[in-house]
């Protein structure tokens, strides 16, 4: 698989090596190393508090990181090396960065002063410059592409949580990603509704998207993921293909983190 | 299949409540209360002739009382407010920053105008100013010294302008009052901001929005929803406070003129009823205005009534 570096489409659209990152002295992770393939979908598992959601935001610098280096298609996030030395991105330079990368949170944020379509239009409209006609045609393809055409004149409020969600989805589409993080994309949601949320994703996957996918979802890990990363207390415990991590786990941890999954599956099922 | 049984149940099922409400007699004690003081104060305002509403109605629509209503009072509180809120959102936006500098720029500048009284302030404007700057030059900083030490004959302005003649007019007062009133925008500004989810900001810096258009698109247009009642507030307190125009001096204003003829012909009580007369009008405008404003920052946030149903009565209120 060894491919000279620079070369166009093998290349891993997401690099990070060695990535650490501290909160008042804090440090949270601890060397994160990851590599993500074009139409690759990379599910991040992983207890609470191990840094999976900090690792997510520093790929698309929400936050900024300590140590190590990210590159997204051979761009090198947040920093501009030259002659060996690194120099801080300014804001619109980051901010131009973070075009081509999606990002679905878990508590929605869609802008509530704002319809389902203004959420949706609205970035195309003002970063890339595209006419309001043009954006509101492309928004309402994609709310039609995650099932809510009908909802485009409703405000956040008035739509549930799956369908905010899936209105996010649309949202980070609109910019036309490469890559689309996603960060416990269902994790607030009521169980009916996590259904539809992870149908769009799995559309999504089947059309070739790169996503990276912190979830609990273990059903859609085994069957979506290309890969999955176990983290724990800020460091990868183990990776590989779904069979190999979720269905033969090597590490004691990852054991003991799958067994409070499935006895919480379980639990849930009751 | 309905049995016979069963149709009885549901004839016994309770239907729809029509309760008696509440009893509230103290509610009938305080409007009865409230109603003899109301006849009180009517009958002594039909029955009293020194309350004089003619000739109050006559000084509301005098020329110079019309004129300093609308270039001393209107236009000082739509430029003061203007300024305040443009201003007092830039301040509060200092505020936040990560630049220490503006930061405490923006500190230095809310405690003093805030420490300031107003009418001082435009007296130190109208007066203070023109008397230590007689002609404001403009041109390179320092332009004077620069060509002093280079042996320029020049001083290297490119123009100037008589200080007096604007700090001593209604420009002068809107500044003073729009600098002042900055300093508590920006604290009212600020406030808005914070209340605003961080969540809101992450979203829209991840579609790739630089930072000061997150805040203009994003932040600010959801902060406006906690900024505008206050900020109300601040105007009608602004519409009051154009009175001390007076210590700039700037005469064309409503309560100055309103006093003026009162004082000429003696008559002081109709002259301040005309001038309230004046200010009750204007602040119910203002109160119409924030009405509107609030309903629409309020969009998307359950706030907000259809606009076809805006008079429809609450939902389980109507009735026969
Ligand atoms: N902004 C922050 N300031 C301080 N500590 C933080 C911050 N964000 C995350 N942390 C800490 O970093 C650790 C990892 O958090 P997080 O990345 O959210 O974990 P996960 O998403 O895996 O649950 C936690 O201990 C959390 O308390
Ligand atoms: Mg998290």
């Amino acid at each position: 698989m060894a491919t000279p570096a620079g070369s166009g489409a093998d290349r891993p659209l997401v690099r990070a090596v060695n990535v650490t990152k501290s909160f008042h002295g804090t440090q949270v992770l601890k060397g994160i190393d990851l590599q993500v393939r074009r139409g690759q979908v990379v599910c991040l598992l992983g207890p609470s508090g191990s840094g999976k959601t900090t690792f997510l935001r520093c790929i698309n610098q929400l936050e900024s990181i300590d140590g190590g280096r990210i590159w997204v298609d051979g761009d090198l996030m947040g920093y501009r090396e030259e002659r060996g030395t690194l120099h801080r991105l300014g804001d619109r330079q980051i901010a131009s960065q973070r075009r081509d990368i999606g990002m679905v949170f878990q508590r929605f944020n869609l802008f509530p002063h704002r319809t389902a379509l203004e959420n949706v239009a609205l970035a195309p409209i003002e970063v890339k410059g595209i006419s309001k006609q043009a954006a509101r045609e492309r928004g309402l393809q994609l709310l039609e592409q995650v099932g809510l055409a009908d909802r485009s004149a409703a405000y956040p409020a008035a739509l549930s949580g799956g369908q905010q969600q899936r209105v996010a989805i649309a949202r980070a589409l609109a910019m036309d990603p490469k890559l689309m993080l996603f960060d416990e994309p269902t994790s607030a949601l009521d169980p009916e509704l996590v259904g539809e949320v992870l149908r769009v994703m799995r559309d999504l996957a089947a059309a070739g998207m790169t996503m990276i996918v912190v979830t609990h979802e273990m059903g859609f890990a085994r069957e979506v993921a290309d890969h999955v990363v176990f983290m724990d207390a800020g460091v990868v415990v183990e990776e590989g293909p779904p069979s190999k991590v979720i269905g033969n786990p090597q590490h004691d941890r990852t054991r003991a983190f799958l067994r409070r999954m499935r006895s919480e599956e379980d639990r849930a099922q009751l | 299949m309905i049995s016979e049984h069963s149709l009885e149940e549901a004839a016994d099922r309770p239907g729809p409540i029509s309760a008696r409400p509440v009893p509230h007699p103290w509610r009938w004690v305080a409007v009865a209360g409230i109603a003899v003081l109301v006849a009180m104060v009517a009958s002594s305002l039909l029955t009293n002739p020194r309350w004089d509403f003619g000739l109050a109605a006559q000084i509301m629509i005098q020329k110079p009382v019309i004129d300093g209503l609308l270039k001393g009072t209107i236009l000082g509180t739509v430029g003061s407010m203007a300024i305040g809120v443009a201003l007092g959102i830039v301040i509060a936006v200092m505020r936040i920053s990560e630049n220490p500098v503006l930061r405490g720029v923006s500190f230095v500048y809310t405690w003093f105008f805030r420490a300031i009284p107003r009418y001082v302030l435009l007296v130190i404007i109208g007066s203070g100013i023109g008397y230590l700057y007689n002609t404001l030059q403009v041109g390179l900083p320092f332009g004077q010294q620069i060509a002093g030490w280079l042996g320029l004959s020049s001083d290297l302005t490119i123009g100037s302008l008589n200080v007096n003649g604007i700090t001593g007019s209604i420009l002068g007062g809107i500044l003073g009052l729009g600098l002042s009133e900055a300093a508590y925008m920006a604290e009212i500004a600020r406030s808005g901001i914070l209340s605003v989810d961080p969540g809101q900001r992450e979203a829209a810096q991840a579609l790739g929005m630089s930072s000061g258009k997150t805040m203009r698109r994003i932040v600010l247009p959801q902060a406006m929803r906690v900024i505008v009642p206050p900020t109300g507030n601040e105007t009608i307190a602004m519409v009051k406070d154009t009175s001390l125009l007076i210590a700039i001096p700037v005469i064309a204003e409503l309560n100055y003129q309103t006093s003026a003829i009162a004082n000429r012909i003696f008559k002081i009580m109709p002259g301040l009823v005309a001038s309230t007369a004046w200010y009750l009008i204007i602040c119910s405008a203002l109160m119409v205005g924030q009405y509107y404003l609030e309903r629409y920052y309020g969009r998307g946030f359950g706030q907000q009534r259809p606009k076809t149903r805006r008079f429809a009565r609450p939902a389980g209120a109507g009735g026969a």
